[in-house]
């Protein structure tokens, strides 16, 4: 990787980041939409905190933030693959093809340009937690390990949206995952906890990758950093992370080989 | 050495559909050269192979002394390319979008800011510099596409169909800009479905059809390959079949069109004075005559057995 690369990298990632500010559409999944269900599920919801066996936290909204930022998170991975899925539609792909660069800085940018919205996306829900009355145990520096861990998210889950992008080339394919998105996430802990879960959906939910990675962001809102969580969320988020650039990797390299 | 050669250049793709079928050529360095030809012939095909975003199946190809295939990256740093719609971001702006197209292409932020600047004076884009392209018109999208082509000052410039769609005041700015970049010593490929496109640019002309070169020369010579200018004579009053028989004492007649009669003639320009005179003495009298020279929509015509039918621009393009 050239130090062009890396300044390629950064401006399709700030072009991608533009996009998604200008375009209404992309917007809406990653701010509005989880904000709309937080604040149902937080009104609607708040007395599940009582029942036996809800981690220990100050109130239902703190327990949702972790939930309302991957479900952003996911969702920005699927309006990136949306976007590029756009690009190719429209040629757009084909000008970063003729340039003298890395052809995987093109999914690279995008991953980037997805990381920074899931970043924003996670400081946005962090403020609206706090004004709202969640509060965060560890304080500064666990509001920036759930940064850290929704920015890692965002590469993750942008690597599956652009893996499809990149395999099918048609933004209504990608937009199709919507749907998967949602039940991914309620088959997770993240906007309930497993062990409250009637089955097969709590079998389903303890070994869904997705829930430990919630458990990750959502470990310094409850109490101090455990180790094994934050392992764990790590751990997941690398077998995410190598699925959707592994994937996009190949479905790049088959593409090319097409004919873009 | 040339700007551009191919040899034997061929793309099947899968299920066996043949786009490309073994192309020949060869650009000098400095000319511009017209791909001419209907939608579906190989064109574009051809293009993408020689801006590496296809490989060839089968044959080779050089640009600007790179191997399309082997050689890929030195032959990206060497072109400028504006694709076929003009393939713009309509989120972006303008201004954006050259700065964009010079990080790509290496440039430095301080170079890439005066190229951009320069190039957005150049093609008269300036005032619309921060607008998002999506609100640009047809003509503007081109000229935009064709700046950010150049910010890296190419050597080979490949233009796919650069004004299809455009109305002719439009065209006619494209044209003038690819005239002024050839001047300055860019090579120029370009693709084009009108014949009057490839007639006022090119230096050369290549004819393809369903994936083959069926012709290829400057465009004085494949029209004179073809034969004489002829006569296309309207009489004031019905007389044709006497017509034919007088016009052929000057030239070898031709089948006659929409009521025209139709002769060809060698001697050109010379021939109309004393064909006009000889239908006045027999007492036709002549509404209206032209001197057609063939064009190369006849050579076309001659060498593919079809005429050219160019898509029909969008009247509500351009500014």
């Amino acid at each position: 990787m050239t130090a062009t690369d890396l300044r390629v990298i950064a401006a399709l990632g700030a072009r991608s980041v533009k996009q998604t500010f200008r375009r209404p559409q992309l917007m809406a999944p990653i701010i509005i939409f989880p904000s709309i269900l937080l604040a149902i599920q937080t009104a609607g919801a708040g007395r599940a905190v009582d029942l036996p066996g809800f981690p220990p936290v100050d109130n239902f909204l703190s327990f949702m933030l972790a939930g309302a930022m991957i479900q952003s998170t996911m969702l920005a991975g699927n309006s990136g693959g949306i976007a590029l899925a756009v690009d190719i539609e429209m040629g757009f792909t084909d000008r970063l093809l003729a340039a003298p660069i890395s052809r995987f800085a093109i999914v690279l940018g995008r991953l980037a340009g997805t990381a920074a919205l899931a970043g924003l996306a996670a400081v946005w829900f962090i403020v609206v937690g706090l004004i709202f009355g969640a509060s965060i145990q560890e304080g500064v520096p666990g509001a920036l390990l759930m940064i850290f861990f929704v920015v890692l998210s965002g590469v993750a889950f942008g690597g599956i949206g652009a893996s499809v992008a990149l395999r099918t080339g048609r933004a209504s394919v990608v937009q199709g995952l919507f749907p998967l998105v949602f039940v991914i996430l309620f088959l997770s802990s993240a906007f309930f906890p497993d062990n409250l879960m009637l089955e097969p959906a709590a079998t389903v939910a303890e070994y869904n990758p997705l829930s430990f990675i919630v458990e990750g962001i959502r470990d310094p809102v409850i109490s101090s950093v455990t180790w094994s969580v934050f392992g764990k969320a790590m751990a997941s988020l690398a077998l995410v992370g190598a699925i959707g650039i592994g994937l996009s990797a190949l479905a790049l390299r088959r593409r090319l080989r097409m004919g873009g | 050495m040339p700007a551009i050669e191919a040899n034997g250049l061929e793309r099947t793709f899968e299920g066996g559909v043949q786009a490309v079928a073994g192309v020949d050529l060869e650009v000098a360095d400095g000319q511009i050269y017209a791909f001419l030809g209907p939608n579906g012939a190989g064109k574009t095909t051809t293009v993408r192979m020689l801006t590496t975003l296809l490989r060839p199946t089968g044959g080779s190809a050089r640009v600007a002394g790179f191997d399309v295939a082997a050689e890929a990256a030195g032959v990206r740093r060497a072109i400028g390319v504006a694709l076929q719609e003009a393939a713009l971001d309509p989120l972006m702006t303008g201004r954006e979008l050259i700065r964009l197209q010079a990080t790509l292409h290496g440039l430095g932020r301080q170079t890439g800011r005066e190229r951009a600047e320069a190039l957005l004076a150049r093609v008269d884009l300036l005032d619309a510099a921060d607008r998002q392209v999506g609100t640009y018109s047809g003509g503007m999208r081109r000229r935009l596409d064709l700046a950010s082509a150049l910010v890296h000052e190419p050597k080979v410039l490949f233009l796919d169909e650069p004004t299809t769609g455009l109305d002719p005041v439009s065209r006619r700015t494209i044209w003038e800009e690819v005239e002024q970049l050839n001047g300055e010593g860019t090579t120029v490929f370009l693709t084009t479905q009108y014949l009057e496109e490839a007639d006022q640019l090119a230096g050369r002309v290549g004819i393809i059809d369903v994936g083959r070169i069926v012709a290829e020369d400057t465009p004085a010579r494949l029209k004179a390959g073809i034969g004489h200018p002829h006569l296309e004579i309207r009489l004031g009053e019905d007389g044709t079949e006497r017509a034919q028989g007088i016009v052929a004492r000057f030239g070898m007649p031709l089948p006659s069109k929409d009521g025209a009669v139709l002769v060809e003639v060698e001697r050109g320009a010379a021939a109309i004075a004393p064909v006009v005179r000889a239908l006045d003495d027999a007492g036709l009298s002549v509404e209206a005559l032209d001197l057609v020279e063939p064009t190369l929509d006849d050579v076309f015509l001659e060498k593919t057995g079809h005429h050219l039918e160019p898509d029909e621009p969008d009247s509500t393009e351009g500014e």
